[in-house]
């Protein structure tokens, strides 16, 4: 079977897609979030599935435009989790995934908006003691509770993952790109709003929220003096450098060596 | 035998008709209503078909004629035979009067067999080939019959046999011309002909002055979006009004759209006669098999099919059209400008790509991309709206902002992303200098117009945007709208008009910088130097020119300039489009030659040097063209080069000085 094959299918599979609001980088205009988009394409592509739009946050005008872009992909209705502003959404995402007992959970990355940490799957995955996968490129099959996968790592390279169902599964842009979000659809699409409670994110409130601004780049000081040296330094594509693989490591090993980077490049004091 | 004979066979084929002439009327009735004056249209047929029509068809002086002896003939003939042979009147002068109407009809078939003796590509063949033997068939078997009432021979010459044979004659003569009138033989045209003049969806192309052409009325009409039932646009023929059906079923299939249209010449898969023929088929439930004209490029025929509440483009598969058929329109209105029945092909065209795009979501190749971006970036490269003057940092552009009043609004257009066209916008700002103009740009506060959005079926962001756009424009004070995007001009002065509302009303007075120019030159305000520059031909973008009837302005500023124009074969109304419009560089549907190219084998057939343009698209397309080839020179840019530092050019250094002073101000305080 091919990389990246059309999705195969996935009759009675039951997906629960999480969906943010989006941010355009040049108008900052809302909009259906890319990253999150590209999941519902996702869900969409698994032949015979039930999908199911699932977003936390407030009810208002503006934010209900964007949530539209998702569901002008062909949508019929979205379930609206309603939060204040500023609240964790993490709580009642987990009650109501444990409630709805999906196979497949799918969502963006990172949102654009907000925290924008890109940690939520993980935080959701630890609440409901299910497998993460981030970087989902194609699913290829579901039998018996199991989905073979394949995972997208840097340089376009594919990895075949065999996952046990209910699982938490992150795209980002290696994933196939949006379909076209049509106005009828969007228009006539339905909003289930839930009233939740509210819990606070103390910490965020905390938070002063500004514009990101690109992070400087380290000088690449290339000391040989060859000429081919230098053009090989300046085509190669920055590969983070330096580094280290660890294999075979105990979990203690692991949280030691990126205890010992992040204290090396100053994140942690 | 024959006094006998001739009354039932005509009073049957008449009832015939009648019975046909319902059933015909119930399948049109099948489309969406669309309320019309009956009795005033019906009243106004004679004039708009007899002046109004007469002017287009008169395009093609052959078959001008050859209709006239034709049809006057046989429309005499048959009302004068219902009363001689129907009632049997007994009159000679009524005789021989009908004798003469049959002879005049008689030497049009013969010319119309001359035409297609043999058939050019692109007439319809088939039942098509049989009209005028079934016109001979007519004119000779009532002049036959017409003979003993004029008392040239007796009641009873010739005997039963051949009594026989002429009521054979007559019998086809009635079948094809009033039989097949309504059900459905080439004679069709004439019946649903005559009631879509009276009932045409833009009644504005009759009024007077006669001139019927597509100028008159070319804005797309707008959905009403604030509706949630309104559907978004034709899924299904059934989805089409009513008298658009009725204006498809009027087509005589004589191809002068296939001629014209860029897209077919392209080799791309589209073919504006077979598109309004399949939607004939569509309303009549069958397959495209009895379809005898050419094919879409690329397609063949009697594999397409359909039924009046079938969809005409599904999701998956093949129904009545392909969507490469619909998208491969440039919306350049040749076939709407040529066609002699009034037909309304790009109305058409864009219903049913309105509901590709809002309900399929479902826009070809850069399609989507282009529509994200406008709805975010209000432009359809994606750039930053912020960015927008960034091309005239130096010029000192006057704001709206700042003035908030001024005699011009220069409506700059996308353009200003457009490196190429910046060279356009800063000759067009240096000739308004140069004429003392009052104007100010809206700066950031520009959107893009719309007509994109719009010619690819979003509407929704069509709307957005146009009332965005207006919304700016009413907080400030302007007497005029001058731009040099056709499109822009179009959109502005044709289809914002329907948006606006009491309080901010959107009929704006919107000139092209062509025609703006003219008014400048004939004002006396700019004096040029001789033109040096060799020979230049002119292209008419198609939305200056067929969608707003502009002709003559952009060749006037030539002809001020010393400009001799060296015409191109195809040129004025029958201008042939540069590919560029309906976003068909957006679809981007292949053929087998580009657009441009061939655009740019007319120029080079005139052997001029430079090709004057009046359109950022026709420029881009043109410009697309390999070398060798002629030069692409806006009309602002040759206007700008021919300015005379005279008494303008004092104004101009002073203001130049003025401009300087004004940002040494600004460094101070900064």
């Amino acid at each position: 079977m091919p990389l990246d094959a059309q999705s195969s299918n996935a009759a009675g599979l039951n997906v629960a897609v999480l969906v943010s609001i989006g941010r355009h980088p040049l108008t900052a205009r809302t909009r259906r979030a890319d990253q999150d988009a590209r999941a519902v394409e996702m869900a969409l592509s698994l032949k015979g599935a039930s999908v199911n739009l699932m977003h936390a946050g407030q009810h208002d005008s503006d934010h209900e435009e964007a949530i539209r872009g998702y569901l002008g992909m062909g949508i019929e209705e979205v379930r609206l989790l309603e939060q204040m502003p500023e609240a964790d959404v993490v709580p009642v995402l987990t009650d109501a995934l444990r409630a709805s007992s999906p196979q497949l959970v799918l969502t963006g990355t990172r949102a654009e908006t907000g925290e924008g940490s890109g940690i939520l799957p993980y935080l959701l995955a630890e609440a409901l003691g299910w497998p993460v996968i981030n970087g989902l490129a194609a699913v290829e099959k579901v039998e018996k509770g199991v989905a073979t996968v394949l995972q997208a790592l840097p340089r376009g390279k594919r990895r075949r993952l065999r996952v046990r169902l209910p699982a938490i599964a992150t795209v980002d842009t290696s994933a196939p790109s949006a379909r076209q979000s049509a106005f009828g659809p969007a228009r006539r699409g339905e909003f289930d709003v839930q009233p939740h409670a509210s819990e606070a994110d103390a910490a965020l409130t905390q938070w002063q929220i500004q514009p990101a601004r690109k992070r400087p780049k380290r000088l690449k000081v290339i000391k040989s003096s060859s000429a081919r040296d230098r053009f090989k330094a300046a085509a190669a594509k920055s590969d983070g450098g330096g580094g280290q693989l660890l294999n075979d490591v105990t979990p203690e090993q692991g949280a030691e060596a990126i205890f010992k980077l992040l204290r090396e490049e100053g994140v942690l004091r | 035998m024959l006094d006998i004979l001739l009354p039932i066979l005509l009073f049957s084929a008449l009832a015939l008709a009648v019975i046909g002439a319902v059933r015909r009327v119930r399948l049109w009735r099948q489309g969406r209503p669309s309320p019309v004056p009956v009795i005033k249209g019906l009243m106004q047929v004679p004039r708009r078909y007899l002046v109004d029509l007469h002017h287009i068809v008169d395009r093609d002086k052959y078959i001008s004629r050859t209709h006239v002896a034709t049809a006057g003939g046989f429309v005499l003939a048959a009302l004068l035979a219902i009363v001689v042979h129907g009632f049997g009147l007994d009159s000679a002068i009524l005789a021989w009067v009908l004798l003469a109407a049959t002879v005049s009809m008689f030497v049009g078939a013969l010319f119309v067999a001359k035409r297609r003796n043999p058939p050019p590509s692109r007439l319809s063949k088939g039942p098509w080939m049989r009209l005028p033997k079934s016109l001979m068939a007519f004119s000779v078997g009532m002049f036959m019959v017409t003979l003993p009432t004029a008392g040239v021979l007796p009641a009873d010459a010739g005997g039963w046999l051949i009594a026989l044979v002429l009521a054979a004659v007559v019998t086809w003569g009635l079948g094809e011309m009033f039989f097949g009138m309504t059900w459905g033989g080439p004679m069709k045209h004439a019946f649903a002909g005559a009631l879509h003049l009276a009932f045409h969806r833009r009644p504005e192309r009759f009024s007077s002055p006669h001139n019927a052409s597509a100028a008159r009325s070319s804005g797309l009409k707008a959905l009403d979006l604030d509706n949630p039932d309104t559907p978004l646009g034709v899924e299904k023929p059934a989805d089409f009004t009513w008298n658009q059906l009725l204006g498809f079923d009027a087509c005589v299939q004589c191809g002068r759209c296939e001629a014209m249209c860029p897209a077919f010449a392209a080799g791309q898969p589209l073919n504006p006669k077979k598109l309004i023929q399949d939607m004939i088929v569509g309303m009549r439930n069958s397959t495209d098999a009895d379809y005898y004209g050419s094919p879409y490029p690329g397609k063949p025929i009697g594999e397409h099919g359909g039924s009046p509440n079938g969809p005409i483009v599904p999701r998956e598969g093949r129904a009545l059209v392909d969507a490469e058929t619909l998208w491969s329109c440039t919306t350049c209105r040749a076939c709407v400008e040529e066609c002699p029945m009034m037909i309304e092909h790009v109305d058409a065209i864009v219903d049913m790509r309105r509901f590709l795009t809002l309900e399929h979501g479902n826009t070809p190749n850069k399609g989507a991309e282009v529509l994200d971006n406008l709805i975010a970036t209000d432009n359809p490269g994606g750039f930053d709206p912020d960015s927008r003057l960034n091309w005239a940092a130096d010029l000192n552009l006057p704001l709206m902002a700042d003035k908030g009043e001024a005699d011009v609004l220069l409506w700059l257009g996308d353009g200003v992303f457009d490196m190429r066209n910046q060279r356009t916008l800063r000759a067009l700002v240096k000739v308004l200098r140069a004429a003392e103009v009052d104007f100010a740009v809206l700066g950031n506060e520009e959107r893009d117009s719309g007509d994109v959005a719009r010619r690819l079926g979003d509407e929704a962001t069509f709307q957005t945007l146009a009332r965005r756009n207006i919304r700016a424009m009413s907080q400030y004070r302007f007497s005029r709208i001058v731009t040099c995007d056709p499109h822009s001009f179009h959109v502005l002065k044709n289809e914002y008009g329907e948006l606006g509302t009491a309080e901010m009303p959107s009929d704006y007075e919107v000139y092209h910088h062509s025609t703006y120019i003219n008014e400048l030159v004939k004002a006396g305000s700019l004096t040029f130097k001789e033109w040096k520059g060799g020979s230049v031909t002119y292209h008419d973008p198609c939305y200056l020119g067929r969608y707003n009837g502009e002709y003559e302005a952009p060749r006037d500023v030539l002809r001020a300039l010393g400009i001799e124009v060296q015409e191109m074969a195809r040129s004025g109304y029958r201008s042939r489009c540069c590919g560029g419009g309906g976003g068909a560089p957006i679809t981007d549907i292949p053929g087998k030659q580009r657009i441009p190219d061939m655009r740019m084998g007319d120029v080079r057939e005139t052997g001029a040097e430079t090709v004057a343009v009046g359109c950022p698209q026709c420029t881009a397309m043109l410009e697309g063209v390999v070398e060798p080839r002629a030069d692409i020179k806006d009309i602002a840019e040759l206007v700008a080069d021919a300015l005379v530092a005279g008494s303008s050019a004092e104004k101009g250094a002073s203001n130049k000085e003025a401009s300087q002073t004004q940002r040494n101000v600004e460094e101070v305080t900064s």
